[in-house]
């Protein structure tokens, strides 16, 4: 019942610009800035989002959000980010997650990380089916937020910034992990899967590429161009 | 290190590894250019406290306590959370996908984690007796997995037992750990 609660709490158009643009900053947003994108007032925005934590789907905090502190520094500002916690609602009920542990760890257990990654290559290959190799990142991205990665270009990580409309070193990486439950359980296993799933949506010999690029609280692939790959 | 009422313990960890080929062999080329970026990186990653290196080496993989074709790995970490970003949030994860190229399959657990007391390196005699346990009697206090693991809290306690009567904090903060606590399921 909570889960549909939540759920149900974005049916209001205003509450869902909302929620999705705080999901989409990946970082602390202010009732200000939240008001401003959903383009609503600040007072209903401030409404809404406090609605949007009541029913768990944001967590709130405060903040001081010029950074100063001491006299003078004002009052601290609400802000709210996306809760960590996963919804979902069946109906009727079922129980994939509990069925994906289990395959997960019989697959760990007798060591089928080959196999399982063929089955995801294999996989991602069919979800591409007869279309055109991904012709770069900004179409790349359309595919992976259609799978729920939560997709965002990241520039040039200290490469050389030449005034190239594609400077070197620029990234997909994604915020989401559509796996996430399962790959904090078997991460080795699972990423390897997920890895394998998206070199086969976007093939190994087109214009971007996956690549393994793990870090804390993001999905463990990149996209890349793979003319500005150098290995 | 900070001094703080956290730094009361460490984890301690070892993993054992058994090659499929020697190190020198063409097929493990790959892991082997691996070694020193990864071990960097540790070294350099948040809460990383120590980790064993033969003398005159620049890594363990020389050291083989647990059979001829059998590398290890021992590190001390200032959390459990630390000690798993640096495993499966880094670098490192790219060289655990590809294991199955390099390593046999083990059916007995191949990694320990226990608690020491901050500032104590463990031994290497000291942690193939913690994987000993683990394979004998399962998850224990004394040495478990990341899917099995035992709160910090817990583990100061049973190390100040060991020496001496627990103090009111450290029962007071002896509570079993919530269900979402553990990194695994």
């Amino acid at each position: 019942m909570e889960n549909i609660e939540a759920i149900a709490a974005l049916q209001d158009p205003v509450r869902r610009r909302l929620y999705e643009y705080v999901a989409a900053q990946g970082r602390e947003v202010g009732r200000n800035e939240a008001a401003e994108a959903a383009g609503v007032a600040r007072t209903l925005a401030a409404h809404h989002l406090d609605k949007l934590a009541e029913v768990g789907l944001l967590e709130s905090g405060s903040r001081r959000l010029t950074g100063r502190s001491g006299p003078g520094a004002g009052r601290p500002a609400k802000v709210y980010t996306r809760a960590r916690g996963e919804r979902s609602v069946s109906l009727p009920a079922r129980d994939y997650r509990t069925a994906a542990e289990l395959l997960a760890e019989a697959a760990e257990e007798a060591g089928l990380d080959a196999g399982l990654r063929a089955a995801a290559r294999r996989r991602g290959a069919a979800l591409r089916g007869t279309a055109a190799p991904c012709g770069g990142l900004e179409e790349a991205m359309e595919t992976l937020a259609a799978r729920g990665y939560e997709p965002h270009l990241e520039g040039t990580e200290g490469g050389d910034d030449t005034a190239d409309a594609e400077p070197a070193g620029r990234v997909v990486r994604m915020r989401n992990c559509p796996f996430h439950a399962v790959a904090e359980g078997f991460p080795p296993l699972v990423c390897g899967m997920n890895l394998a799933l998206l070199e086969g949506l976007f093939g190994t010999d087109g214009a971007v590429r996956a690549r393994m690029d793990a870090r804390p609280g993001e999905c463990c692939v990149v996209i890349e161009n793979s003319k500005n790959n150098h290995h | 290190m900070t001094a703080s009422a956290h730094a009361a313990v460490h984890l301690a960890q070892l993993n054992v590894a058994t090659l499929r080929h020697p190190l020198d062999d063409p097929r493990v080329a790959p892991f082997v250019e691996l070694l020193d970026p990864v071990n960097a990186s540790a070294d350099d990653a948040p809460g990383f406290v120590w980790r064993l290196v033969e003398e005159g080496a620049a890594d363990a993989t020389g050291l083989r306590p647990a059979g001829e074709n059998v590398i290890i790995t021992m590190s001390v970490w200032e959390t459990q959370e630390a000690l798993w970003e640096f495993t499966y949030r880094s670098g490192h994860l790219e060289a655990m996908q590809r294991r199955r190229e390099w390593f046999e399959r083990h059916v007995e657990a191949y990694l320990v984690l226990w608690w020491v007391p901050a500032g104590h390196l463990p031994t290497v005699d000291e942690a193939m007796e913690r994987l000993a346990e683990l394979r004998a009697n399962g998850p224990s206090h004394r040495a478990f997995t990341f899917a099995s693991s035992y709160p910090a809290a817990e583990a100061a306690q049973h190390l100040q037992a060991a020496s001496s009567a627990p103090s009111e904090q450290a029962a007071r903060d002896s509570r079993p750990s919530p269900a979402g606590d553990a990194a695994a399921v």
